[in-house]
């Protein structure tokens, strides 16, 4: 199913012949895929389809029952989530899970963790590094907050802000893991089309300043062809088309399985 | 630097203020204005701080709900009681030990519970403390059922103090840190916490071991000042008692923690003569608190020199309204 | 062989207690997913109303069981209402927490009004009398306990199995919302769950009575935490897993005490409900699901 040429391109992911299914139900089925570095792609699919499952399983949530992933030529198939995250994937989640008492720029700060500057017995003896330490995570999770226009919230409750920053905030927290490849789980989700515009400028934006591979589930589909430069359909679990959005909107496999399903 | 100098003249200051009130505690004792009665209830109430504070890492801030406490506190007291009755050690070996010992029960129970969720954490740390009941009751060089009497006398205010006060303290500065965030993290939201890269397991792990050595500590303490432990002491409903307070608190706030072990001793005291009206109102309060204040007095809020400023501050502008 | 066997039917009626608590234990967790630690001192209330209507009003045995279910399944219905309820919408720990304050309060109260010592039930109520069976040894309260449990928990199945009330029991406790589109009444539900499960424990509390021939304020801690053990055994919210996990219960006990040291009874039931718990949370008849994300 991998397209022509694009073997010399060095892939930072790749997907083979994933399965997973739950009480004898398959969810994903001989799932193949990949991505290449800087790329940004877009996983569709109708309602039920295994999309977020193919997320859950490339971030360690679910283990697969079959196949492999490598990320940056690495094998993390089966490898816990915080593991997997270490090794440079982020994401984000279709129905938002913030830690919601605790405040933006702590939200932020957590995600900076796995690169805490200081140890264990600094933070309890207060030694000096650990102000310095401190000084240097708070920096360092402004910076995202600045890049998502957040950074005026930053003493708010994660769960008193609006539905479209808590979006914001989830790739912003997302970022401070200083991911190389991020995932991203219908982002514009609820937001009005003037919201869902300036987010996409805002991953365009920080995927060229830190150089990321971006996938990509959403629903709106004149989003996904809009910004998407190659796209993978899901349908029962399979892969049903890859491609360039203008070849997948002229797939006759891919208006089928949307027939009666959305109006695009 | 500005910051590191603020931080250096607030800590002065924290200096100043438990100093003072260690040496007029210490006042009050030697001149006797302070009696038997009192010093009893003054060191009930440093171990139940210790131990509510030590709790409330595991259950406040960890959000791994934990009934097996007591069991922690147990293993602290048999084991500081070994050390220095029966091996003629000095107290703070049996003050190590205790922390130790618990420390390590509380690794080896953690890590096969910790994986549980919710009740099921809860009855599975049950089930252990009461098992570290009843193997302490079938030893036999502990005296079995019948504990270990007459146990020398060695814990003091400094000891008592010292004690509470570096809890409290290991306890805020690492909530306060980054480690500290990664472990709210797990109570805000384990999933999205693991994949944020914190390794979620090691950290509920952490803070179960860090909690059962202040347990352990906490047990260390009331074996050198009640003269007397035994298994039955430290059963569940002893477990039962640390976690009301942590939650009379408010589950996620040292402060409440702490205001709740006094204010739960000082209950205890003026009751002392009516056991069972004790036990009833007890039982009242915390019905009626769940019902009316379910997140506890102090909700997962501290009080702080700011929250002090504030009241400060709004006293002077009602005066000033005035 | 004939003490092993003698070992299971003395196991058998201890397991019928157990089960008949366990009972109560999982229809609560199933329907509210509550831990009702308050539950063993619902069972010591039923005790102590069967010992008072067997010494003050003369009754028989039958009697003050049913005097003891009727006035349980009250207690219940009030504890729910009062307590559990307006905790409905609020933190699993604040509604455990509540639990343990009701059982605190049930115990005290006790205390309180009747003094702590413990009561020793008329044996006139029951004269013991031992059957020979093949050389077995056979009382005839085992044969009175474990034939009024099996019984009672026949109606229980009825009860849940075909009748409406057992049907809207089985709706709420698979999915609350959907039974009030249903036009299932929730509330009236869930007290009725906690007057079947109060009853039942006010039973076994009689039982425990007859079986121990002492009542005392607290004797329902140690059997409440076993049966709660029984319940998590079988699987927590399953019916038909309460009863298996209580007889199990009964049996391994008897089996503990009998051939090793009594000492270790109850730890054997924490060891037990703790190999369960790593081995399999769900219990015997428990389904394994996921968490969603």
């Amino acid at each position: 199913m991998a397209g022509f040429g694009v073997e010399e391109k060095m892939s930072i992911i790749e997907i083979n012949s994933l399965d997973k299914s739950f009480g004898g139900l398959s969810a994903v089925l001989n799932v193949n895929f990949f991505l290449e570095q800087n790329e940004l792609v877009g996983l569709i699919g109708p309602n039920g389809a295994g999309k977020t499952t193919v997320f859950n399983l490339i971030t360690g949530v679910y283990k697969p029952d079959q196949g492999s992933i490598i990320f940056n030529g690495q094998n993390i198939t089966g490898m816990a989530p915080h593991a997997i995250c270490a090794r440079g994937i982020a994401r984000t989640f279709q129905n938002i899970r913030l830690f919601n008492d605790l405040s933006v720029l702590d939200n932020v700060k957590i995600a900076a963790h796995k690169n805490v500057p200081y140890n264990f017995f600094s933070a309890i003896f207060r030694t000096p590094g650990f102000f310095k330490g401190e000084e240097i995570i708070e920096k360092e999770a402004m910076k995202y907050l600045e890049i998502f226009k957040l950074d005026d919230k930053k003493d708010e409750l994660a769960k008193n802000m609006p539905y479209g920053e808590q979006r914001r905030l989830e790739i912003a927290r997302a970022m401070a893991t200083k991911p190389t490849m991020l995932i991203l789980d219908e982002p514009a989700a609820g937001m009005n089309p003037q919201e869902t515009n300036e987010l996409m400028n805002l991953i365009a934006q920080i995927r060229r300043e830190f150089k990321l591979s971006i996938l990509l589930i959403e629903h709106d589909m004149s989003l996904v062809m809009g910004v998407c430069e190659r796209i993978y359909v899901l349908d029962y679990g399979q892969i049903i088309a890859e491609g360039k959005p203008e070849d997948i909107r002229r797939n006759k496999r891919v208006v089928e399985a949307y027939l009666g399903e959305e109006g695009e | 630097m500005q910051i590191l100098k603020n931080k250096f003249i607030r800590f002065c200051a924290d200096v100043l203020i438990l100093a003072a009130l260690f040496t007029l505690v210490q006042y009050f004792i030697t001149t006797g204005l302070l009696n038997q009665y009192y010093q009893i209830n003054l060191a009930s109430m440093c171990i139940n701080i210790i131990l509510s504070v030590s709790l409330s890492l595991i259950n406040g801030f960890t959000g791994q709900l934990s009934l097996g406490h007591a069991g922690f506190m147990a293993v602290g007291a048999y084991a500081s009681v070994i050390l220095t009755q029966m091996l003629g050690q000095p107290f703070i070996a049996g003050i190590f030990a205790a922390c130790l010992a618990a420390g390590v029960c509380g690794f080896i129970i953690g890590v096969p519970t910790l994986r549980l969720k919710g009740d099921y954490l809860a009855i599975a740390t049950l089930a252990f403390g009461e098992i570290i009941r009843v193997t302490l009751q079938n030893i036999d060089y502990v005296n079995g059922p019948a504990g270990v009497l007459g146990i020398t006398k060695l814990t003091t205010w400094p000891w008592l103090f010292a004690a509470a006060v570096i809890t409290t303290l290991v306890v805020v500065n690492l909530i306060n840190s980054s480690y500290g965030r990664a472990i709210i993290s797990v109570r805000e939201d384990e999933v999205a916490s693991e994949l944020m890269g914190i390794n979620t397991t090691k950290y509920k792990v952490i803070a179960f071991v860090i909690g059962a050595m202040f347990a352990g500590l906490a047990g260390a303490m009331y074996a050198h000042f009640f003269y007397i432990i035994k298994p039955e002491t430290f059963n569940f409903l002893k477990s039962f008692d640390i976690l009301v307070m942590v939650v009379l608190g408010g589950l996620g706030s040292t402060s409440g923690a702490i205001i709740a072990a006094i204010f739960i001793t000082a209950l205890t005291a003026a009751l002392q003569s009516f056991p069972a009206i004790r036990m009833i109102l007890y039982a009242l309060i915390l019905i009626i608190v769940m019902i009316y204040r379910p997140q506890g007095l102090m909700g997962n809020k501290e009080l702080s020199r700011q929250t002090f400023g504030r009241i400060w501050s709004g006293r002077k502008n009602e005066h000033n309204r005035n | 062989m004939l003490e092993f066997t003698q070992q299971i039917v003395n196991g058998l009626s201890l397991g019928a207690i157990y089960a008949l608590i366990a009972l109560g234990y999982t229809m609560v967790y199933g329907i509210i997913k509550l831990i009702n630690f308050a539950h063993g001192d619902i069972m010591m209330v039923g005790a102590f109303v069967g010992y008072f209507s067997l010494t003050l009003l003369g009754t028989n045995i039958m009697v003050a069981m049913v005097t003891a279910m009727i006035a349980c399944a009250v207690l219940g219905v009030i504890i729910e209402k009062v307590a559990y309820r307006p905790l409905r919408n609020s933190t699993r720990i604040a509604a455990l927490i509540t639990a343990i304050g009701v059982s605190l309060f049930l115990e005290y109260i006790t205390i309180f009004l009747l003094g702590p010592s413990q009561k020793v039930f008329p044996e006139s109520a029951f004269p013991i009398k031992a059957y020979d069976l093949a050389g077995l040894s056979v009382l005839n309260k085992d044969i009175f306990v474990v034939v009024s449990a099996v019984v009672l928990m026949l109606i229980l199945q009825y009860i849940i199995k075909w009748t409406k009330t057992g049907k809207a029991m089985r709706a709420v406790s698979l999915d609350q919302e959907a039974a009030v589109l249903m036009g299932i009444s929730v509330d009236k539900t869930i007290s009725i769950t906690f007057a079947i499960g109060s009853a039942l424990a006010a039973a076994a509390g009689v039982m425990y009575g007859v079986y121990y021939s002492t009542v005392n304020p607290l004797m329902g801690i140690i059997p409440g935490l076993k049966a709660f053990v029984a319940a998590v055994l079988g699987g927590i919210g399953i019916i038909p897993g309460a009863m298996v996990g209580g007889f199990l219960m009964g049996l391994l006990e008897t089996m503990v005490s009998g051939y090793g040291s009594s000492l270790y009874r109850d730890a054997v039931a924490f060891g037990v409900l703790i190999l369960i718990l790593l081995i399999k949370p769900t219990g015997l008849f428990g389904k394994d699901t996921g968490e969603k994300v």
